[in-house]
């Protein structure tokens, strides 16, 4: 059984991101989308949470909603990929179920 | 001593107890929610009213503020460059928290606007000073 989370809500508005990552299992993929984005930046405090979790998870980050808020590729953490809306859709059809954290 | 005649009508305009000291607090990202966008067109609408206005942009509301926004792809109106168009309000107090962009890896030079930033020690006293604060 394989499982996609959904993160949409700001790492430093919710808790949305630790409770994601507290309770997703070893391998599953977590895709940051809307202002979930904001916890994919580098130099932010909560960085290394998501640098750490790529160890255990792949992590995505949707490409539109990081453009939209003004951030390029270059500021998404190493480890984290950033897929368009076509790869959102792949990583949905290629799991058993999703997860959204909302 | 008697109070001396104000002169001219706008010195006497200048006293008028109508106008208020307002805030307006942005702590919210953009897009995500729709309060960034109502809180700006709240901005432009009370502009009329030719009030003291102040707005402060604090916690995930400095994003609100962040440059380079392109919302082609998400279908949504980049609403980023109406900020610069507050000043021909006459609303140019703006206030950034140095907290909060630190916290989020921003500098000043990361804005779409020119901005006073401030620390919430100074925040915290300029809010004691508003008559009308408004949260976003």
């Amino acid at each position: 059984m394989t499982m996609l989370h959904t993160v949409n809500k700001s790492p430093f508005e919710r808790r949305t991101l630790d409770s994601c990552l507290g309770h997703a299992s070893k391998g599953s993929a977590i895709l940051l989308l809307e202002d979930g984005i904001y916890g994919a930046l580098k130099g932010t405090v909560v960085a290394d949470k998501i640098k750490d979790a790529t160890a255990d998870h792949p992590i995505y980050v949707l490409g539109p909603d990081v453009r939209a808020r003004g951030m390029s590729e270059d500021q998404v953490i190493e480890g984290v990929s950033v897929v368009d809306y076509e790869g959102f859709v792949d990583l949905v059809t290629s799991h058993d179920n999703v997860q959204s954290w909302l | 001593m008697s109070t001396p005649m104000p002169s001219e009508p706008w010195e006497e305009q200048e006293k008028d107890p109508a106008v208020k000291k307002f805030m307006y607090v942005n702590r919210r990202a953009p897009y995500g929610t729709i309060y960034a966008l109502e809180s700006l067109e709240v901005v432009l609408i009370a502009a009329a009213f030719e009030q003291d206005v102040s707005l402060v942009f604090l916690d995930d509301g400095v994003y609100q503020l962040k440059k380079g926004q392109d919302t082609k792809s998400i279908g949504m109106k980049n609403f980023s460059p109406t900020y610069r168009a507050l000043e021909g309000y006459d609303v140019e107090k703006l206030y950034v928290e140095k907290e909060s962009l630190w916290t989020r890896g921003l500098t000043e030079d990361d804005l779409v606007v020119p901005v006073q930033v401030v620390s919430r020690e100074e925040l915290r006293e300029l809010m004691d000073q508003q008559e009308v604060i408004l949260s976003f």
